[in-house]
């Protein structure tokens, strides 16, 4: 079968601010990834390796270029028991790879807030979870991988082999080859659950208390902010700290998704009234709830999971996520002026997420996380309010010395991410010349 | 499950690298199935091997022949049998789109279409229809993935549909003569698949709401295979499609562009 692109307007990423058309390939087998790549090139156009379109901006989308769409490539290659290595296609999800692993005791070393990703995207944005101050970053745990480039072909790249292109392609945004497969190294678990304690707290210092004391006893920490106190209740929240349970056996997660929003909400849905009773209703819900209770995994980690499609509820115009790391020592001042300043915008997110990270370092250059703290938030798209409001946080977090997320980012001016990302000279002499992306296009202009 | 209680089932898939043809293997590896793929291309074969074990199949023997061109299928056949220890089912899933257009003008791409869809899967339907009929399982199945196309010719596609169309007859047929055999009969089953979204199908543009998934036609195709009607249309809603589509009077079909 010759391979084709086909024209296509139905990709989007998971914010769907864009609308872009793009000409895509589904390459069926790994060998078929060279033929894609050279007839994109014949064609003189870029090409992005494409995955489950779950990062939310613009860093896997290259508009009027070529996509190479992943997901034909899900197979399992190889596993060694002894070791708990699996190696696997890039286009594989991270779901298959769950269920593939729980059954055995096993589970991957961290997980970001949903499983409907692909592991190439996993690595390409050096995905982090609630663990990151126990086990670090995804890519930490991917000893090896396969690398397409367009100028030196197929590559195996270890820290040991090829070593500098290792560093850049965990973190480096799909930009420095196509990842055809990799190596992915599972952790050993006691069971499929999860005992986790809901604590509430009053405010920003209660948060940061609580995350200093729970550190070191708790694996994994994470944190819901109702931004849309001020004053004294000024970032109250729930904290939930948790370890893998000892009980409860190993069922995995079922594949399917019970329920879907079938269409776009209304814009006016996720207003200020609703954003407000939402947030009270959160908090005074869990507050009740308070102490501890034991939950299966997917119910843990993946909870908006089981809404298919909930980016539906932001609208038409789809919406931006914002996330950024700051140091730990302007962390508190930091996040207090970014949580005021959503406040006085009256734009308010539902779901902000505060989180310390660790001081395990990735073996990415441009991995996102850094030891301190950080916030995500999501921002329903009503244009130039929204984007002034963007650019409002991104000034805070430019005086904190921080940095924004590639994976949620669909506006980061040029400057905000070479300050953030220092390493970026190094890293632009590693891309491959064939590959590029909107988002890339935009910091490196 | 009452499947698992059972014997893990032996199954042959003819043309085991297509998209739908690796989705109901997945499925089939999923309950400890032993498989053997025939297909042409040795290296992917190993891949999909791989993945199939690793996925939960009892064992995974490939095959890589050109289908189209075998002389001996039933010895083919045999082989496979053999390495299985016995055969429940045959699965033929392999086919080719063709170029309508050229097939036109060019009679070596009309053959072809007609060669590889009809003539080959038909010397390949009746060597199982051997093996299966001798086969002792009690759940002997033959199964076959012909198309929507061969319901009614349409001036896109006519000579595929054409191909596909008379796979369906002889399967019907089939059917007819299991059902006059003693019990446990074996089963004669033909998949009318509607519009599936694989490499097959990569180069059409429009993809609408009719369009399906390979792991979404899968586990209906393999149901298919233990019960029910031996014709089925997947996904359901082709039956209607076509049913009003065959019955349609020819002065308002044949203004209609499909």
């Amino acid at each position: 079968m010759t391979l084709t692109f086909t024209r296509s307007d139905q990709i989007r990423s998971w914010g769907r601010v864009v609308h872009a058309s793009h000409l895509v390939a589904r390459p069926p087998f790994r060998d078929a990834i060279d033929a894609s790549l050279a007839l994109a090139r014949e064609n003189g156009q870029a090409v992005m390796p494409y995955g489950a379109g779950r990062s939310y901006g613009d860093s896997a989308l290259n508009p009027d270029g070529a996509l190479i769409d992943m997901r034909g490539l899900d197979r399992f290659i190889a596993f060694d028991a002894e070791r708990g290595i699996v190696r696997v296609e890039a286009g594989l999800s991270l779901s298959t790879l769950i269920r593939f692993a729980i059954p055995r005791g096993l589970f991957p070393a961290t997980v970001p807030g949903t499983r409907h990703i692909t592991i190439g995207g996993a690595i390409a944005h050096d995905v982090h979870g609630k663990n990151h101050h126990a086990a670090g970053t995804f890519g930490t745990h991917v000893p090896r991988l396969s690398l397409l480039r367009s100028d030196r072909g197929r590559l195996a790249v270890s820290a040991a082999q090829e070593g500098e292109l290792h560093a850049a392609t965990i973190g480096g945004m799909g930009l420095t080859g196509i990842i055809a497969d990799a190596e992915i190294a599972l952790a050993g678990v006691p069971s499929a659950y999860i005992d986790c304690d809901f604590v509430p707290f009053g405010n920003l210092a209660q948060f940061f208390a609580l995350a200093d004391e729970s550190a070191a006893r708790f694996e994994h920490t994470v944190a819901w902010v109702d931004c849309t106190k001020t004053g004294d209740a000024l970032g109250r929240g729930i904290f939930q700290r948790a370890n893998w349970s000892a009980e409860g056996g190993y069922t995995p997660h079922r594949d399917q998704t019970r329920f879907s929003l079938p269409f776009d909400a209304p814009g006016f849905a996720l207003n200020s009234w609703t954003l407000r009773l939402f947030n009270e209703a959160y908090y005074a819900f869990n507050r009740r709830k308070a102490g501890s209770r034991r939950m299966h995994y997917s119910a843990f980690f993946f909870p908006l999971d089981a809404i298919g499609q909930w980016n539906r509820l932001y609208g038409a115009r789809g919406f931006y996520q914002y996330q950024c790391a700051v140091p730990m020592a302007v962390g508190e001042p930091a996040i207090r002026s970014m949580l005021e300043a959503i406040a006085d915008s009256g734009e308010g997110s539902f779901l902000a997420v505060l989180k310390t990270f660790g001081t395990r370092p990735s073996p990415g250059m441009m991995s996102f996380p850094r030891p301190g703290v950080t916030l995500a938030l999501d921002f329903r798209n009503r244009g130039a309010a929204t984007l002034a409001l963007l650019a409002r946080l991104d000034e805070i977090v430019a005086a904190a010395g921080g940095r924004l997320y590639a994976a949620k980012d669909g506006r980061m001016p040029a400057g905000l991410f070479k300050a953030g990302y220092p390493e970026w000279p190094r890293f632009a002499a590693l891309c491959d010349p064939s590959l590029s992306s909107s988002f890339w296009r935009r910091v490196m202009a | 499950m009452s499947k698992n209680a059972q014997s893990p089932r032996r199954v042959i898939i003819l043309g085991a690298l297509s998209a739908v043809a690796e989705a109901c293997a997945r499925e089939l590896a999923g309950e400890g199935a032993h498989l053997a793929l025939f297909a042409r291309n040795a290296e992917r074969l190993e891949e999909v091997a791989a993945d199939l074990r690793l996925r939960g199949a009892g064992q995974v023997q490939i095959f890589a022949r050109d289908l189209a061109g075998e002389a001996d299928c039933e010895g083919a056949l045999r082989e496979a049998g053999a390495a299985l220890g016995g055969i429940d089912a045959v699965l033929v899933f392999y086919g080719i789109l063709g170029d309508q257009a050229r097939a036109l003008s060019d009679w070596a791409e009309a053959r072809h279409i007609i060669d590889v869809n009809f003539t080959s899967a038909a010397h390949w339907v009746l060597a199982a229809a051997r093996l299966i009929e001798a086969s002792p399982s009690p759940r002997a199945a033959i199964l076959v993935i012909s198309s929507v196309a061969g319901d009614r010719g349409r001036r896109g596609n006519f000579v595929y549909g054409a191909a596909k169309a008379g796979l369906s007859v002889l399967m019907q047929g089939l059917a007819h003569r299991f059902a006059a055999l003693p019990a446990p009969r074996p089963r004669a089953v033909t998949i009318k698949l509607g519009f599936v979204d694989t490499p097959m199908t990569a180069a059409i543009e429009k993809k609408g709401p009719l369009w399906a998934k390979p792991e979404d036609v899968a586990p209906v195709i393999l149901k298919a295979l233990d019960r029910g009607p031996s014709i089925v249309y997947v996904p359901f809603i082709w039956r209607f499609i076509m049913l009003a589509v065959r019955l349609m009077p020819g002065f308002i079909f044949n203004r209609i562009n499909l």
